[in-house]
């Protein structure tokens, strides 16, 4: 008896230890830069000393601190008054959200009819679409440019909403046509006898059970568009139009100075709320809701 | 008139001819059983009359009218699919309403429907499910309130009961027919199982490579074979098939007895039958062997029933006969049933 009851809360404390010591490993990076943006440069320099603590400089009784003192918000200041740094979110926003549009719009009908209606040319086009997309960027980035100055697009954020589509649209296209291919074609057909056309069978059956496909699409152009650099860099040349993956680091890297503090700040202000909302979408990401739905 | 009528059907895949001009007609009410081993086209010309398959030839009329170009929302038929194809994001009762929802009826007709339904089907318990949380039986009882629910004029049925074990098969194969003679709606149903055809059907279309190779009652096609094809497939074991100058003989296994078992003794032909096996299964035996009577050695079997106890052991030749009246008899070449002829 002794032995079991002890042996439980042993296992639990174990159980819970490698999961924190987990935990921690994961966050310790998102820790490590929301602490630097509160640090003063004397503090942030010093080589000893802990990265997760602040350090206050040494002064001698009341004597004023001749450095910027941690904790502070100099850095943040810097960051949102001294940068187009809010300017920057919202176009990160603005392409991000109208990517992610258009890449469903396109991608959802592309990837059902590869799915569905091409029979076995279907597999080889699905394929073909996703080699496109292996294609890097910096290999496409010199044409484009031309393509984008032809369209009277450079320098807008219109440059970006219509290039980004070209990165997004074949990988999601493939992802998706594998999701509407595990879902039994009966089900259309079971709606569409049950009194709906085609479309309808479509929005109302097939599109419910492909939530965790188009979640994942989301989630992946709107990663893209966050992080995109090469033609984000190309593109666009005024401080107005840039996004934040090109407009945090050039305002904030000087010739070879860097705004360490502020560049961090810039990365966990739009990390960590993308990372709250992304957490949100994984229970839906792998909910295996369509198991059992068939087949005795 | 006729609920559902094909015309000429023809649909070919390629070289694939799948299904390949079939002429059937309905009778209001009844329970027509489509039944053919797999890949002899029933299921697609379940799917043609569903309208989910275009014919490559020929015309569906449904009440009288040619629906050739109508989607299978416009037919007014209800379809059960061998997978069931219950919508597993959705409640049973929302799977229900589901059709009713499509055709614009009010949220308290609905319920009143659904009500009705699943309470000739005994589901009112599981409303609330989703499908993953149903066993095969009830998933195939949800899928007729589903299909029952919209009051179409025609259920069509594929292979519903494949999917049950074969206990559960039984009751089901015994309340699906309850529930058609009850509702009286037009049936064609699927399958490749003889017994639920023979079982449930009031007439049997027995396909074979795209085409109706008979129909007509339970007892036409099992007492009356039109072909070989369908001599054979029907029946088990299989009718005894032996080649006789420029024909085929059949006769059943359970028409070929020991002489001594048949009390009628007039207008016999007898066999001298080499047995190689025989199962003992119970309510009756099964003696497999030769019959050398006829050229050469063609393989046979009988099927004694229990009462029949003459003794029987593998490796000695017996005395068996068919009453003349049992055999029947068929061109050799095309296999089609010809008139009784002098053995």
């Amino acid at each position: 008896m002794r032995t079991v009851s002890f042996k439980r809360p042993a296992k639990r404390a174990g159980l819970y230890g490698v999961a924190a010591f987990f935990s921690f490993f994961a966050a310790a990076p998102i820790l490590w830069m929301i602490i630097t943006a509160f640090k003063g440069d004397w503090d942030l320099y010093r080589s000893r000393g802990s990265p997760f603590l602040f350090n206050k400089y040494p002064t001698v009784g009341n004597e004023p601190s001749p450095v910027v003192d941690s904790p502070t918000l100099e850095n943040l200041r810097l960051l949102f008054f001294e940068t187009n740094f809010t300017t920057f979110l919202w176009n990160s926003l603005a392409v991000g959200v109208l990517v992610v549009v258009i890449t469903l719009i396109i991608s959802i009908p592309a990837a059902y009819s590869l799915a569905r209606l091409t029979g076995r040319w279907g597999e080889r086009s699905g394929i073909t679409i996703f080699l496109v997309y292996l294609i890097p960027p910096t290999l496409l980035f010199i044409p484009l440019f031309r393509i984008v100055v032809y369209l009277g697009l450079n320098d807008t954020l219109w440059s970006m909403v219509v290039v980004y589509p070209t990165l997004t649209i074949p990988f999601c296209t493939w992802l998706l046509s594998g999701f509407f291919k595990s879902i039994p074609k009966d089900l259309e057909e079971a709606a569409m006898v049950d009194g709906y056309s085609r479309l309808m069978a479509f929005l109302k059956v097939v599109m419910p059970l492909s939530l965790p496909g188009v979640i994942a699409v989301v989630v992946f152009t709107f990663s893209l568009t966050l992080h995109e650099f090469i033609y984000a860099l190309t593109f666009v040349s005024s401080s107005a139009h840039r996004t934040v993956s090109v407009g945090v680091p050039t305002e904030l890297i000087r010739g070879d100075v860097f705004f360490w503090q502020s560049l961090v700040a810039a990365a966990a202000i739009v990390a960590i709320p993308v990372a709250i909302v992304y957490s949100f979408l994984l229970d839906r990401l792998v909910a295996g809701f369509t198991m059992g739905a068939v087949k005795g | 008139m006729a609920v559902v009528e094909t015309r000429d059907i023809k649909k070919y895949f390629g070289e694939v001819r799948a299904v390949d001009g079939v002429d059937l007609s309905t009778h209001d009410g009844e329970f027509l059983v489509l039944l053919g081993p797999s890949g002899c086209g029933k299921t697609t010309l379940l799917r043609i009359i569903a309208g989910l398959e275009q014919p490559t030839a020929g015309e569906v009329l449904l009440g009288g009218e040619v629906v050739n170009g109508l989607p299978p929302r416009a037919r007014k038929i209800a379809m059960v699919f061998q997978s069931y194809a219950l919508y597993p994001h959705m409640s049973v009762f929302d799977n229900i309403a589901f059709p009713l929802k499509a055709h614009g009826v009010s949220k308290e007709a609905r319920k009143t429907k659904v009500g009705w339904a699943t309470s000739i089907l005994g589901i009112e318990k599981l409303l609330e499910r989703k499908p993953r949380e149903l066993s095969g039986g009830e998933k195939q009882r949800v899928a007729l309130a589903r299909a029952l629910v919209r009051e179409p004029s025609v259920f069509l049925l594929d292979e519903p009961l494949s999917n049950l074990d074969a206990q559960l098969r039984a009751s089901a194969r015994d309340e699906l027919q309850q529930l058609q003679r009850r509702t009286g709606i037009t049936t064609i149903y699927v399958t490749h199982d003889q017994v639920e055809a023979m079982g449930m059907g009031d007439r049997i279309a027995v396909m074979y490579q795209g085409k109706i190779r008979q129909l007509g009652t339970p007892q036409e096609v099992y007492d009356e074979p039109a072909d070989t094809f369908v001599a054979t497939f029907l029946g088990s074991p299989p009718m005894n098939l032996i080649e006789r100058e420029d024909r085929l003989v059949g006769f059943r296994p359970e028409r070929f007895l020991p002489t001594e078992a048949i009390e009628l003794h007039a207008d016999l032909v007898s066999f001298s039958f080499a047995v190689t096996r025989v199962e003992y299964l119970g309510a009756d035996r099964l003696v497999y062997g030769a019959v050398g009577d006829v050229s050469g050695d063609t393989k046979a079997v009988s099927r004694l029933p229990s009462t029949v106890t003459v003794p029987i052991q593998p490796g000695d030749s017996y005395d068996f006969a068919v009453q003349t009246a049992d055999l029947k008899f068929f061109d050799k070449v095309t296999g089609l049933r010809t008139g009784p002829r002098p053995f």
